[in-house]
This record gives C-alpha cells, sequence and structure tokens, in this order.
C-alpha cells in the first residue's frame, strides 16, 4: 500500500468513523470542540501508524481507544480542568470505560443516541443558520472544511472561522449535550431539518453550475436524512424531508439537456428519473402518513412531488390532488410562491380562468412586484383564454423582470406568438 | 455518488442452497449498519444461474440459452446499490461485510453513472441557482 493509498483510506475510513467518534467522545468530555480535536489527533495517529502497520480489522474501534487514551492524558494532565470543571465529574466515568473489557460494545451502547444529542448540538439556536449548516456536514457528514467551503462558494478560512466560532459558542453557551424532550424536541428538530433542506438545495440548485461538487451535497444531505430518520424513527415529518428529498433528488438526471439547458419537469424525459430513489421517497412518504404526519409541511412537499413521481407521463399528472395538496399547504405556511403554484395546479386541474382567478389575487401582492413568474403565469392563462393582447403584455413583462436570458428568449417568443394571435408560439 | 457492490457466486450460492443462519444473521446485522450510515439504497440477492437465461445477440439474430453457466466465479449472486461519498468509502465498507462465501469469494465494487457525469458545466448556473431557490420554497421543480 503506498502513502496516497493509505491517506485515501484513512480518510474514507475517517468520513465513515468520525460521526460516532465525535459523539461519543462528546458525551465523554462534553465539549464538541474537543471532542473533534481528539478524533482529529486520533486521526493524525492514524496517519502516522497504518502506512507502515496496516489498516487494522476494525479501525473504528482503533481510532476510538487512541481518542479516549488522549482524552485521559488530556484529562490527569489536567491542562484544561480550569476551564472546564465539569470534566474532572466525568473522569471517573471515563476511567470505568476505558477498563471495559469489550470497548467497541461499550461505545456501541450509545451510539445512537450520542450521534442524535450530536445532529442537535450541531443545530441548535444559539448557532447562526449558516454555523449550523458547517457545524452539520463537518461532524455529522464527515466534510472537510476545504469540501464545505467549496460546496457553497466561499473561501475555506471563512468556513473554518465560522466552525470554531460555532465550537466556541456552544461551550461558552454551556449548551448541554442532550436530546430535547416534549415540546422543545419538536421545534428543535425543524430547526435540523431545515438545516438538512438547506444543505440539498444549496446542492439541488447548483447542478446547472459549472462545481460538480454541488450535486454531491444533495447526497450528503440525503444521507444525513436517512441517519435522521434512523435515529428518531417516530417523527413524521423527518419521513417527510426524506421523501421530499429522495423524490426531487430522483430528478437530477432529467433537469439539464445536452447543453446544459434547464429542461422544466413537464417536459423531462421521465425514463431518465431515478426510480429506485423514487421508490424510497414513495416509502418515505408512506412512513410519514402512517404516523399522522400527512399534514406536515415536507410530507405535504413531499406529497406534490409524489404526485409527479406516480404519473408515467406528464399527462397522467393528478393535477387535482396537487391543486388540493397545495392548498394545504399554503394554509400551513402562507407563501404566495406557493399561492402561485396553487394557481398553475388549479389551472391544469380545472381550466385557465379558475387558475387566473388564484394568480388575480396575487396581484396587489408586495412581494411578488418583481417576480417574473407571476406576469408570465398570468400571460400563460391569459393566451390559453384567448385574451392574446393582455397575455403579450403579461409576457413581455415577464421578459422584462427574468434576469436569465434564456428564459427572456423563450417569454419574449411567447409574447410574439399571441401577438400572432395564438396560444402556442 | 453511487456505487453498485457485486457479490460473486459461488458453488454454493449457485447450487441454490440458502445462506447458513449465521451468515444470515451477520448480514442482516451488517444491512442494519449500512441503513443506519444512509449508505444503503437498494440490495437483493439472485436465484442461480440455472434458473436464468441468456440471449445471445449476432446481427439481427437472437439466440436464447438457458442457464446454468459456466465460469460461476464471473456470475452474479447478488448486489447491493450504495450512496457514498467516494470509491474508497465503498471499498471501507465492503471490508466490514461479513464473508458472504465462507472461504474464497469475491465482491467487485463499480460506480454508477450520476448527474455530474452528463451535466456540461452552464455558464449561467448562478442564475438558475437564484431562481431555483425561490422554486425550492414550494416543492415544484423542474
Amino acid at each position: 500500500m503506498t502513502a496516497t493509498d493509505a491517506h485515501r483510506t484513512i480518510n474514507a475510513v475517517f468520513r465513515i468513523e468520525s460521526p460516532r467518534l465525535i459523539a461519543g467522545l462528546t458525551r465523554i468530555v462534553r465539549d464538541v470542540g474537543l471532542a473533534e480535536e481528539l478524533a482529529q489527533d486520533a486521526l493524525v495517529a492514524a496517519l502516522e501508524r497504518w502506512p507502515e502497520s496496516g489498516v487494522p480489522d476494525n479501525p473504528g474501534a482503533w481510532l476510538m481507544a487512541t481518542a479516549k487514551h488522549r482524552a485521559i492524558d488530556l484529562l490527569r494532565r489536567g491542562k484544561r480542568v480550569e476551564r472546564k470543571h465539569e470534566e474532572l465529574g466525568h473522569e471517573i466515568e471515563l476511567q470505568q470505560e476505558t477498563a471495559a473489557p469489550d470497548l467497541e460494545a461499550a461505545i456501541d451502547d450509545d451510539v445512537g443516541d450520542d450521534l442524535l444529542r450530536l445532529v442537535f448540538i450541531s443545530c441548535h439556536p444559539v448557532l447562526s443558520t449558516e454555523a449550523r449548516v458547517a457545524l452539520t456536514l463537518r461532524l455529522l457528514g464527515g466534510l472537510t472544511t476545504e469540501e464545505i467551503a467549496r460546496a457553497f462558494l466561499v473561501p475555506e478560512p471563512t468556513v473554518a472561522q465560522r466552525i470554531v466560532r460555532a465550537k466556541r459558542t456552544l461551550a461558552e453557551a454551556r449548551v448541554p449535550f442532550e436530546v430535547p424532550r416534549g415540546a422543545e424536541l419538536a421545534e428543535r428538530l425543524s430547526s435540523v431539518l431545515q438545516v438538512i433542506y438547506l444543505v440539498f438545495n444549496e446542492g439541488y440548485a447548483a447542478t446547472a453550475g459549472d462545481d460538480w461538487m454541488r450535486p454531491a451535497l444533495c447526497e450528503d444531505a440525503l444521507r444525513l436524512g436517512r441517519i435522521l430518520a434512523e435515529l428518531v424513527p417516530q417523527e413524521p415529518e423527518v419521513h417527510g424531508l426524506v421523501a421530499l428529498m429522495e423524490i426531487q433528488a430522483s430528478r437530477l438526471r432529467a433537469r439539464t439537456g445536452p447543453s446544459g439547458e434547464p429542461i422544466l419537469l413537464l417536459d423531462q424525459n421521465r425514463a431518465r428519473w431515478d426510480h429506485v430513489l423514487i421508490r424510497r421517497g414513495l416509502a418515505a412518504l408512506a412512513r410519514a402518513e402512517a404516523l399522522g404526519g400527512a399534514r406536515g409541511p415536507y410530507a405535504l412537499q413531499a406529497a406534490i412531488a409524489a404526485c409527479h413521481a406516480r404519473a408515467h407521463t406528464a399527462e397522467e399528472t393528478d393535477w387535482a390532488r396537487i391543486a388540493a395538496l397545495y392548498g394545504a399547504l399554503v394554509q400551513l405556511m402562507p407563501s404566495p410562491v406557493v399561492e402561485l403554484n396553487r394557481a398553475v395546479a388549479v389551472s391544469m386541474a380545472f381550466g385557465p380562468a379558475a387558475g387566473l382567478e388564484v394568480a388575480d389575487a396575487l396581484l396587489s401582492e408586495p412581494s411578488l412586484q418583481g417576480y417574473h413568474l407571476l406576469p408570465s403565469v398570468r400571460g400563460d392563462l391569459l393566451a390559453k383564454l384567448g385574451c392574446f393582447d393582455e397575455a403579450r403584455a403579461e409576457l413581455e413583462r415577464a421578459a422584462s423582470l427574468t434576469r436569465n436570458a434564456r428564459e427572456r428568449a423563450l417569454l419574449l417568443e411567447r409574447a410574439a406568438a399571441c401577438a400572432r394571435g395564438s396560444a402556442t408560439s | 455518488m453511487k456505487f453498485m457492490i457485486l457479490v460473486k457466486a459461488n458453488k454454493d450460492s449457485e447450487s441454490g442452497a440458502l445462506p447458513r443462519e449465521e451468515l444470515m444473521t451477520a448480514m442482516v446485522r451488517y444491512n442494519e449498519e449500512l441503513v443506519k450510515a444512509g449508505v444503503l439504497l437498494a440490495g437483493e440477492g439472485l436465484h442461480p444461474s440455472s434458473k436464468g437465461a441468456r440471449v445471445r445477440f449476432s446481427g439481427d439474430k437472437r439466440t436464447v440459452i438457458d442457464g446454468p453457466f459456466a465460469e460461476t466465479k464471473e456470475l452474479v449472486a447478488g448486489f447491493w446499490l450504495w450512496d457514498v461519498g467516494s470509491r474508497e468509502e465503498a471499498i471501507e465498507w465492503v471490508k466490514r461485510m461479513p464473508n458472504p462465501a465462507g472461504e474464497e469469494s469475491e465482491i467487485e465494487i463499480r460506480q454508477v453513472f450520476s448527474a455530474e457525469d452528463f451535466a456540461p458545466s452552464d455558464p449561467t448556473g448562478e442564475l438558475r441557482a437564484a431562481e431555483e431557490r425561490m422554486r425550492a420554497q414550494t416543492g415544484q421543480k423542474p
């Protein structure tokens, strides 16, 4: 094994092992920053040792044992005692654990709980959203600072600083390493879900960009979601979010044409959708529904995505159901963008006049004043109703509002078709 | 990135004998680990090749050949589909697998084509990202 091979292997091992390593160590030293340092130390030890000795049969246990020995050394030397009084109390616990004959079993006992605590600490409300995202990817996704920086197109020092500050904030706020209970659990869980979905969308929105790293971000988010679903299997919204991400990810391949141009959902080649992911998404949605979570915001969005996923052709889409689901969604999280989507669904289900009625109600909405999709949708519906002059004006207005050249060209084409008195170009 | 993990056939799997209970238990535990790590997408075992068939193509001609097939170790006895961060990660996971055939066996690791293999760069990617962030609020996406 060459040194480079060994390093690659060690990185892979570390990616797999580091979340449980950091989680387990945080339980012992009660400081996520210190836990990560100890885990990093163990990694350095592995980098020194493994290229010569070979990777041990159970690398996770090796790393954990090494990290624990260092934790003991550190506590014995008392270097950090002043900074962290409570560690002294843990020393006894720590020694007992290390004395246990089956170290791995002792670690595994709590690993689920430890990981879950780590999820909640990484997404803690004392941290800014950016910090939560960076810390979650770092501690739970096992991504390097460099990978996170590349994924979010920010300089590496910025990410590094964000993570350092986040860990300091958690230590200073003495955030307990625990799973919240009762009403707090729901609130904190929604912050966790938000972080994961944010990561997913960052990757999903960037698939047309020139950075191929970003679809990997979708996969990281999906894996985090799936891990969370196993950690808290009774929470319907977790399954709702996983369902939404699986189904959306199933379309990644079909969303761009040969020259990178975006292909809208209804025009996509459905054979290119990933049916393994669709099946997984539908199963996750069924799990959310079975737990009574059909009306949760993620489950509702997943249900809409599922309507598209179930349709073998665009024509088979169950638009009445989609319109109803948007209706429920808009009740739950009122948003003019959601309402505009409902207008489209209503028009597909019940005709352009019904859709236009919904869209017209949004005309006075201040947040949509500069949003090109409102005149674009209205233009479409007006054209379908044969009001070509009004349609043309709306499409031209939409063209003037969009910042995307390709889309502008398309809108102007449609406007020209309206001028010729036809709904299609 | 996605990898397909191919378990090669051996005499036992080709004989149609079911795996020992011990191995089944170990495999179930291993699969649980994969699920908990968010890695496992799908996986199936295959019946022996004696129940299978091959269709040979020669120009316009098609010939059906019934199993079993020779070269046992070249046959696939089962597969997993994984979502991992790198080829090395896939290898690490495979190394943790219980030996599927007892003594000698081989597992093949093959990457599955994905979006980034196809998506050419798009100079207006940034604009599109902004656009899609708007759409992201609704779950209705291209």
